[in-house]
């Protein structure tokens, strides 16, 4: 039988030692348990359950006039109700895509049959101010911010914010209400 | 200049008693007795008005907290009341709001001496970064300070500066909903900012306490910019107190006098109106404008057509503060000895001033009157917007090309071999000599 000598400090060879391992296992257990507390300290800040209690917001379309906006809130932003005059779609429609940061037809930001009403998400894509209504170069809206100037579609045409106004998810309940979320 | 022995002779009984079990006289002692360079001058006061700024700040802080209440649903009224009510509560938060814009003038004076006398050179290096997080915190510190009146400023800088994080790719939206706490800036966003606000500025002292022992450790820096040979300690340094001390009590005394005009006389002129009005998440008010210590950043931020771009612009325009010390590769400390990047330095200053007075404009209005020039890609080259641009690029010149290029280039003035040498010897050593080695 062939004799192997292994002394308490693991000369003996180069092989991993139970030293070594019992080093790594406690370093390990260590991390780990450093991890699994330092988690939840992280984590409660996360939102909590009524926060994530998300809410749906019903709107009766019927409450906008022709060429006014009518701004609600919705998970604590605000979201625009925009009730467009024939010339403000004709101009959404007809802006060329090229002219375009965000390229996005009008026609993808409304729902069919309902081209007069544009709802979006009020928050500017840049870094969340609520832009002003019917200001700016393009006739929809201006951001006092940091100067992002969107179209009659909500679309970015000028400034530092990269993305057009969200289209938030919303259906149609009825021909003069929609529900959000 | 550093370690220096110490002197301290316990002379009490009690005194001697705590000497053997706790120095901790020894270590006060001591630390006032520091040898410290004896040309400096009022340029170098303003590290004990920083002190002093730290501890009004900390003091009036712990006072209001004790008024305030941290919910959306009463922020703003408990502001009021502390206006109104709370006996000299007015006095508190103008001391308190003001005190930040003081901590802020203080800070940036300290800061752009240190870049003058080159006090970022080895061996004070560590000085200088501790410095940079401090002043990181503070940025960080102010902001969430700003928050808790809960009025229209605060709740739109409170969306903007967290958004900046959420424009971060892949990671950015999960952390800025942690942040939040969620979808929205609401009231468990202003909640954690309180305990927050609460918590940095004892960071910040710890901070402070770290500064100091590198300060304490590398030695003073002084205008001259030299290292202070071992033989030379006794002519060329005082002891801290008793001279130090007053000639800083006396510097403080005057900022006093400046801080107390607009505590009493002026309170509001460094505020923003729009601040007491109540916050409204569905309305940004037209005039949106941060606070005036924040103004330069902000106008590199706008500068920038992108939205990460101005993100990685403004959070680069601090840290590239932090690697001066190996940005700056000429050997002369003290700009006072650097002819060419004296004026380097000079037009830096006009620079951040332009980029505060920039952030505070509307960035399409026009810089000359109703001067007519063209359209440069998406701005009018007479706007604020391209002068923001061209005074960015400068700021940016300075530290990453001008800083490295003219350290290797210029020819700098001779540097007299002592601190005590400029005063004492009547002839002025000529352009033509070599630079001594420092």
């Amino acid at each position: 039988m062939a004799e192997q000598v292994v002394t308490h400090d693991g000369e003996g060879g180069d092989d991993a030692t139970r030293r070594d391992f019992i080093h790594i296992a406690a370093g390990a257990a260590a991390a780990g348990a450093g991890v699994m507390a330092a988690w939840p300290l992280i984590n409660s800040m996360n939102p909590a359950a009524d926060t994530l209690a998300l809410s749906t917001v019903e709107f009766d379309m019927s409450k906008v006039q022709e060429g006014q906006q009518v701004v609600i809130q919705w998970q604590g932003k605000p979201v625009f109700v925009r009730y467009r005059t024939e010339r403000e779609v004709q101009e959404a429609a007809d802006t060329p895509l090229s002219d375009l940061k965000d390229p996005q037809t009008d026609a993808e930001r409304v729902k069919e049959g309902h081209q007069q009403y544009l709802v979006v998400v009020g928050s500017c894509t840049h870094l969340g101010c609520v832009p002003t209504f019917g200001t700016g170069d393009f006739g929809g809206w201006f951001c006092p911010c940091h100067g992002s100037h969107y179209d009659t579609s909500g679309r970015i045409r000028k400034g530092p914010a990269p993305l057009n106004l969200a289209v938030p998810e919303y259906e149609y309940l009825s021909d003069t209400s929609i529900r959000i979320g | 200049m550093s370690d220096h022995e110490s002197t301290y002779v316990p002379k009490t009984g009690v005194e001697k008693w705590l000497d053997t079990r706790l120095p901790i006289v020894r270590f006060g002692a001591d630390y006032m007795s520091l040898p410290t360079p004896k040309n400096l001058n009022y340029w170098y006061t303003f590290g004990g008005i920083l002190a002093l700024c730290l501890m009004i700040q900390i003091v009036t802080g712990i006072v209001l907290a004790m008024h305030y209440v941290p919910n959306t649903a009463m922020a703003f009224e408990s502001v009021e009341r502390i206006m109104r009510d709370v006996n000299g509560g007015w006095l508190v938060r103008y001391v308190h709001a003001n005190g930040a814009s003081m901590f802020f003038i203080a800070v940036y004076l300290h800061m752009l001496r240190g870049l003058y006398y080159g006090s970022y050179k080895a061996p004070r290096e560590m000085i200088w970064i501790v410095g940079c997080v401090i002043f990181f915190l503070m940025i960080a510190t102010a902001f969430l300070g700003y928050v808790l009146p809960w009025g229209q400023m605060s709740f739109w800088g409170a969306e903007v500066i967290t958004n900046l994080i959420g424009a971060v790719p892949v990671v950015g939206e999960p952390i800025l909903i942690w942040l939040r706490g969620g979808p929205s800036i609401d009231n468990a966003t202003l909640n954690r900012f309180f305990s927050l606000h609460y918590l940095l500025p004892f960071v910040i002292a710890g901070c402070v306490v770290l500064h100091l022992w590198a300060l304490h450790h590398a030695g003073q820096n002084n205008p001259v910019g030299i290292l202070i040979p071992k033989d030379r300690q006794a002519k060329d340094t005082v002891p801290f107190h008793p001279y130090y001390t007053v000639k800083d009590g006396f510097a403080i005394i005057l900022f006093l006098i400046m801080f107390a005009y607009f505590v009493f006389f002026n309170p509001n002129a460094l505020g923003h109106a729009d601040n007491y009005i109540p916050a409204n998440p569905l309305v940004t008010p037209a005039h949106i404008v941060p606070e005036w210590y924040m103004l330069p950043f902000y106008a590199i931020l706008r500068a920038i057509p992108d939205k990460f771009g101005g993100v990685v612009a403004m959070f680069g325009a601090i840290a590239v503060l932090f690697v001066i010390p190996w940005l700056d590769t000429s050997k002369v400390r003290s700009m006072r000895y650097r002819p060419q990047m004296r004026t380097f330095f000079l037009i830096f200053l006009v620079v951040c001033f332009g980029l505060g007075w920039c952030g505070g404009q509307l960035p399409d209005a026009h810089v000359i009157g109703d001067f007519d020039t063209f359209i440069l890609i998406d701005g009018d080259l007479n706007s604020y917007l391209w002068l923001t641009r061209l005074l960015t690029a400068y700021y940016f010149i300075f530290f990453l090309v001008l800083m490295p290029l003219v350290g290797l280039r210029e020819k700098p003035l001779p540097i007299p071999a002592s601190i005590s040498e400029p005063v004492l010897s009547p002839r002025i050593p000529d352009a033509a000599e070599t630079p001594k080695a420092v």
